[in-house]
């Protein structure tokens, strides 16, 4: 082996000796044949423990109020906020993923697309969530949405809060109907496999009647394609209103132009590191090494390690601007992040980020799946540190230094954050029981093509 | 039934057995009424009025004039209630202790009143019983009494300043000629009377006039905090401290702990107390009323330019001795005063105002070894707590216990109560009919607004039982007063005493006298310690008389903004010597005697030297008080009082001490701005001039016009002493709720006006901002609110709309000030009834979830507008008045409509001192400040 010759690019796409039915044996039986084994239930388990905590806070929450959390005045933003964000940028590399690689003509997308669709799916979900479990009186959040009341009131336009409603159901909508749309025909291939009445009902129900017509697969794909083009302006949008929530404001820290951009990239950043999170152990326990190759997770290692100094600029040109604006507050919060009480978290970030991730230049660590794996961990981490350090560092000294203050998270916001990672987790486990981790369909194709291009 | 406990009592029981029937009745009557206790009130038929009550018009408060004591000294309130709850306390602009203006006690008697943990119930040994068995087991007593002419009878009381108490004292003594009659506050002015003895031969008070005098040096005096005369002295002080070239007063202070006046101060030095009172020497030295003195000048540079200052001034000059000083420094600076020559000027002695003052550790001394001698049959305490707070060697509590009978008239079952055969329910000041003279001698009638709540009785009663007189308080407090008014006109002066709040000419006259020192009295001057231990009032709880009260526990100390707690304070030199840091758990060791203590290092404190704040480590306060920060008294013995030298050991354990301002300087921000008086002169727009950043000219947003009223408010960082009156005035008037300890250090307390506090990087000077919302006319809040819950209303107002707020708290997020908040939890009581009656039932009671902050008190805009539109005219300045500008003893708040040209507002805005708090960000705030002036001497400032 160590003699070998280097080897050439290791193809993303599925194996010649692959067959169309091949290529559905093995997604299908994933979900059909395939008995669970103890690490799924491990998981499983674990998961389950942490949504149920999950729910224990969110009652305990809904009962007290938001006391139960660290956050006070000056920060009247926490864990909710910074969760929020954090979950909806990890959303972002799927839609990133499915749409614009789905433009660009990026087959070896294929593999991956499905998973970090529903990834996306997943963590936009739980990052809707937040931003409601914050509300002082969460019981009143419809009154943000535009709805003819006897009060005769709307919401205030003016707040960024009111867009991020729009932009972040759009965003929910559309990922739905992206990933659905693309199920539709595995749904139908599954449901043909499916040797269960139930099974066959609840899947046969699901896929819509589909047949496999060629009328079929034409409107299927112009829908596709179509829903693409919607999904890929969201990739932009979404976190750009995001980060308006706080570009909006007039706290230094908040107060920076650069912000849509700058999440943005965080963005594709944290969500690149999830889907690396969530494609190794995929890969390793469902022995799916021959779809999701290597060079799939040199891909995306490729990628965050892009992404990476997009942020890396972006920490750059927020000192760089606040100096440059020589704006005393600005300046101060520079101060602050570097040497302040919170300073261990944004150099843990600068770390996360920036320093590690430039392992990812050498050829050798990109194909390192232990290592890969570790590295998304570290940037999932530092991508939560750097959305706690926007959050709290910036609100804990603002203006008046007789009203700075300190956050202290409070077990209750600890459970919150672990409890959303466990429903994620939970979701992601039974996604991969019940529905193809892969695309079924896409594949076949893409072995068509391999074929035609091989002939 | 009969306890062992009590066998110099035990021939009482054949009084108990003849009457068996009647116990019999009276326990069974008890029992009843322990019984009611826990079933609500008596049923009685709720019956609509007849006849409307005289003036009461539902909807519409009503205001009486009577008075709230500290100390037993009086200041005149005007007390609201609203359909006959007494809810909030104005102060009587007619009252010369109050002028207006009311401390935070006076405006903490309120939850004083409603507070469900008052004592509702005689007890006897400690078990429920009743007014009646009282009656009965006194009046065996005073049968015995009867016999011995009254030997064994002994009363304790503080200061009395009541002339009905003191006409009853009188009576009693003629009845009972063997009657003893102690008292004790442990805020007692002993080394004031003491002084005053050494210097003139006889007891006297002293009174100042701030308002003429030119220089003033404090000695540890400070005047404007916490004291009966504080009010009125911070009032009389601003009114010399506005920035004009010659009319300018200049304040010199020695302090040990950092006080208000020291903040206020143009030259301040911190000495350890032995020090202050060797400078006095000097000083006396320096002015030629003492004899020349040893040792160097502990604060040279201070001690030159204060003579030539004070000589200058001559009679416009004024020196305070401290209330902690030695007697020698009192008599020392009577001599210093009269030599300055301002007797009649800018001081004047009178006749004591309190009756018969006696120096009270001397008095509770004698009642501790009358009591060991066992000559003591019957102690009836009228006020005090004594087993809490006499001095720690007189081991109180085990003499107390020794006293057959034993009667405590409080309003708390408290510590004493706990060791006295009897404790009696006191009604509060709003309950009862009394008489208080003011610190001047002014006297007050003290009249009921609400019947009592829980039973209860007044001093005044409770002597009538003593006297065997069956008049009710009323009658011997009109009794008394009849005798003074004589026979002419006799109703009409008893309504206009009670309608004005004051007695027309009852001030007390001055006498003109002539200090006499004895030489002898300067022959040892005070010995150097290593580590000196300073007993202070605290500033909320006092010396623990308010320890229950949960709004003044909360309220931010003045130069820790502690709260919930007292501390050990060293100086942050001291604490490096010590190596200790604030949060350190220490032990305190003196005497033999032993406290432990969290430490809070405080600058401006001075070197060598920890102040212990007294009235905390309360066991039997209430639910509020007991049980947190420490004992302090139990260091306080009889031969230190005030000083003494304690040793400090770090236990190595931490205690838990929180403050609302975790970070006390400024970081070069220009937030509080200050020049001297000659850079004034120089520059009168220094305030705007030097702004760090511009105000920018052009906004997005268009400017709205106001064309009805556009109200506005500015403060006076110059007349600010930072007491904190404005923000405790706010919680009542505006259903602030408490938040605890445990929110305060999650940083969540709810005050609408704090008062920051900043030190100064470079030299010892402290600034005070009182910062409430700045109703910003570009509202930063109003923009970011989802749900339009913040918003602006045509006369410029940032109106918090609470049904509409869902608690995203951006609005907090954007808002610079950070004055807006939130109720995290469910904050208010819910549950607590006496709680909700408490409550001003013109301000909405905020749920959880909801933000919250100043709304300009725009009840009372309303209530204002209403009226003035009732009567077809426009608001006239002055119609409406916010609680923090009525409360403010200084009158550093001013407020009212910007369209007005005369009103007070526009004058103070048109003020070259003017400026915007964080002008730059273009908010365009309706709250502005005047910067402050200083005035220290002109060669201490060239550059």
């Amino acid at each position: 082996m160590a003699k070998s010759v280097a080897p050439a690019l290791e193809p993303t796409q599925p194996p010649a000796r692959q067959t169309y039915a091949s290529v559905s044996d093995r997604i299908a039986d994933l979900v059909l044949k395939r008995r669970s084994r103890w690490p799924w239930f491990l998981g499983f388990t674990l998961a389950l423990l942490c949504m149920l905590a999950f729910c224990v806070a969110c009652a305990v929450l809904f009962w007290k109020g938001p006391g139960i959390w660290g956050v006070n005045i000056p920060v009247a933003w926490g864990y909710a906020i910074g969760n929020f964000v954090w979950w909806i940028g990890i959303g972002h590399a799927g839609t990133f993923i499915s749409a614009i690689l789905l433009l660009l003509r990026q087959h070896w997308r294929t593999s991956i697309n499905r998973f970090a669709e529903a990834m996306t799916l997943f963590a936009a979900g739980i990052a809707g969530i937040f931003p409601v479990l914050h509300l002082g009186r969460p019981w009143f959040f419809y009154w943000l949405l535009p709805y003819p009341n006897v009060m005769e009131l709307w919401p205030q336009w003016r707040s960024p809060l009111v867009w991020d409603i729009f932009a972040i159901s759009t965003y929910l909508i559309v990922s739905l109907l992206f990933w659905y749309i693309g199920l539709i025909p595995d749904l139908a291939t599954l449901r043909d496999r499916a040797k269960t009445r139930g099974r066959q009902i609840v899947y046969g129900l699901f896929a819509l009647g589909w047949r496999g017509e060629a009328r079929h697969w034409a409107r299927h794909q112009s829908a596709y394609l179509l829903i693409a083009g919607l999904a890929t302006p969201l990739v932009v949008s979404v976190h750009s209103v995001v980060s308006l929530d706080f570009a909006i404001g007039n706290t230094p820290g908040y107060h920076s132009t650069i912000f849509p951009p700058y999440f943005v990239a965080g963005a594709l950043f944290s969500g690149f590191a999830m889907v690396l999170t969530l494609a190794i152990p995929l890969r390793h326990f469902f022995r799916l090494h021959d779809l999701i190759t290597l060079q799939h997770l040199e891909n995306a290692a490729k990628v965050l390690l892009a992404t990476g100094w997009l942020v890396a600029y972006g920490y750059l040109c927020e000192i760089f601007m606040a100096y440059y604006s020589g704006d005393r507050f600005e300046m101060y919060v520079v101060k602050d992040r570097l040497a302040g009480p919170y300073a261990p978290v944004y150099w843990a970030l600068l770390v996360c980020n920036v320093l590690v991730p430039q392992v990812l230049w050498w050829r050798k660590a990109r194909r390192n799946v232990a290592l890969l794996f570790v590295l998304s961990l570290v940037v999932n981490m530092g991508m939560w540190m750097e959305r706690f350090l926007i959050v709290v560092s910036s609100l804990h000294r603002d203006f008046l230094p007789s009203s700075w203050g300190m956050f202290h998270p409070t077990g209750w916001d600890w459970t919150h954050l672990i409890g959303s990672i466990g429903t994620f987790a939970l979701l992601f486990l039974l996604f991969v029981r019940f529905l193809p981790a892969i695309s079924i369909y896409e594949i076949r194709e893409q072995l068509h093509e391999q074929r035609k291009e091989g002939a | 039934m009969h306890d062992r406990k009590y066998d110099a009592g035990a021939d009482d029981l054949d009084a108990f057995a003849q009457e068996r029937r009647r116990v019999l009745k009276l326990m069974a009557a008890a029992a009843a009424m322990a019984g009611g206790a826990c079933s609500g009130p008596p049923p009685e038929k709720i019956v609509p009025y007849v006849d409307t009550p005289e003036q009461s018009l539902p909807g519409k408060p009503l205001f009486y004039a009577t008075a709230t004591r500290l100390s037993g000294y009086g200041t005149g309130v005007l007390v609201e209630a609203n359909e006959g709850r007494p809810t909030k306390v104005e102060g009587n602009p007619l009252h010369p202790a109050s002028l207006g203006a009311t401390d935070v006690f006076s405006q903490a008697a309120v939850l004083q009143l409603w507070d469900p943990a008052r004592s509702q119930t005689p007890l006897r040994d400690g078990r429920v019983a009743t007014w009646d068995e009282f009656l009965l087991d006194t009046e065996n007593g005073l049968r015995e009494l009867d016999a011995s002419r009254g030997d064994g009878l002994f009363v304790l009381t503080g200061a009395v300043c009541s002339p009905t108490l003191q006409s009853q004292l009188e009576a009693l003594h003629s009845r009972y000629p063997g009657m003893r009659w102690h008292q004790y506050d442990p805020l007692h002015r002993d080394n004031e009377l003491r002084g005053s003895e050494l210097a003139f031969g006889r007891a006297v008070d002293t009174r100042y006039s701030f308002d003429r005098a030119r220089v003033v040096l404090s000695l540890d005096a400070d005047v404007v905090s916490a004291a009966p005369h504080s009010v009125r002295y911070a009032h009389d002080l601003a009114s010399l401290r506005r920035p004009h070239a010659d009319r300018m007063s200049r304040l010199y202070a020695l302090e040990s702990f950092p006080g208000l006046i020291g903040a206020r101060a143009d030259h301040r030095v911190a000495l350890p107390p032995a020090d202050i009172e060797r400078f006095a020497f000097r000083l006396g030295r320096d002015l030629g009323v003492a004899p020349a003195v040893v040792g160097d000048s502990p604060a040279p540079s201070f001690e030159k330019a204060l003579v030539d200052d004070l000589l200058a001034a001559g009679a416009a000059a004024l020196v305070l001795p401290g209330p902690a000083m030695p007697p020698r420094v009192h008599a020392l600076v009577h001599a210093i005063n009269h030599r300055l020559g301002g007797q009649g000027q800018t001081f004047e002695h009178t006749p004591p105002v309190a009756f018969k003052p006696v120096a009270n550790v001397e008095s509770i001394r004698t009642l501790a070894d009358a009591m060991r001698a066992g000559r003591v049959r019957m102690l009836v305490i009228l006020e005090g707590n004594p087993v809490y707070d006499a001095p720690a060697d007189l081991e109180f509590a085990a003499r107390l216990r020794t006293v057959a009978r034993s009667v405590h008239l409080s309003a708390y079952a408290d510590e004493t109560s706990a060791y006295c055969r009897w404790h009696l329910p006191r009604v509060h000041e709003f309950e009862q009919w009394s008489d208080v003279r003011a610190f001047d001698g002014t006297a007050s009638i003290v009249q009921p607004i609400i019947a009592p709540l829980y039973g209860g009785h007044s001093a005044h009663e409770l002597l009538n039982v003593l006297l065997r007189s069956g008049a009710a308080a009323h009658d011997t407090v009109r009794g008394v007063w009849q005798r003074t008014f004589g026979n002419t006109d006799q109703d009409e002066r008893w309504r206009t005493a009670l309608r004005d709040g004051v007695i027309a000419n009852t001030r007390a006259a001055a006498v003109t006298l002539a200090p006499e020192l004895a030489e002898s009295i300067f022959s040892n001057p005070p010995p150097p310690v290593d580590l000196a231990i300073n007993f202070v009032a605290d500033q909320s709880v006092r010396d623990g008389e308010f320890a229950n009260n949960a709004w003044l526990q909360e309220l931010p100390r003045s130069m820790s903004k502690l709260t919930w707690d007292n501390a050990a304070y060293v100086s942050p030199s001291t604490a490096a010597r010590l190596k200790i840091a604030s949060g350190d758990e220490v032990e305190l060791r003196r005497a033999g005697r032993t406290v432990r203590a969290g430490v809070w290092v405080l600058p401006n404190h001075a070197d060598d030297c920890v102040t212990v704040p007294l009235g905390y480590g309360r066991t039997r306060a209430g639910p509020v008080g007991d049980g947190i920060g420490f004992d302090a008294y139990r260091l306080r013995t009889l031969d230190a009082p005030w000083h003494g030298s304690v040793e400090l050991i770090r236990t190595g354990a931490q205690r838990l001490l929180v403050t609302t301002q975790h970070h006390s300087r400024m970081e070069g921000r220009d937030l509080v701005r200050t020049a001297t008086l000659a850079q004034f002169a120089r520059n009168p727009q220094f305030a705007t001039d030097e702004e760090i950043e511009k105000v920018p000219e052009h906004t997005l947003y268009p400017d709205r016009p106001y064309d009805g009223y556009k109200w506005g408010m500015a403060i006076d960082l110059n007349a600010c002493i930072g007491c904190n009156a404005c923000t405790i005035a706010c919680q009542a008037e505006n259903n602030i709720p408490v938040v605890g300890k445990e929110q305060v250090l999650r940083g969540r307390e709810m005050h609408w006006i704090r008062v920051d506090r900043y030190f100064h990087d470079h030299d010892s000077g402290v600034d005070f901002q009182p910062v409430p919302c700045m109703h910003c006319e570009h509202a930063p809040c109003e923009e970011v609110c989802p749900v339009g819950a913040t918003v602006h209303d045509s006369q410029g107002l940032n109106v918090q709309v609470y049904n509409r707020c869902v608690g995203t708290r951006f609005c907090s997020n954007n808002c610079p000030y950070k004055v807006r908040r939130f109720n995290f939890l469910q904050y208010v009581d819910r549950t607590q009834e006496s709680l909700k009656a408490l409550r001003n039932p013109d301000v909405t009671v905020r749920e959880r979830g909801v933000m919250e902050k100043c709304s300009y008190c725009i009840q009372r805009i309303q209530r204002g507008r209403i009226e003035a539109e009732r009567l077809g005219r426009k608001l006239r300045d002055g119609e409406v008045v916010t609680a923090c500008q009525a409360a403010c003893p200084a009158q550093a708040i001013s407020f009212g409509d910007l369209n007005d040209p005369g009103s007070a507002v526009r004058a103070a805005k048109a003020s070259p001192r003017n400026y915007a708090l964080l002008a730059e960000l273009n908010t365009r705030p309706r709250t502005t400040y005047l910067a402050r002036v200083i005035n220290p001497r002109p060669d201490d400032t060239e550059e």
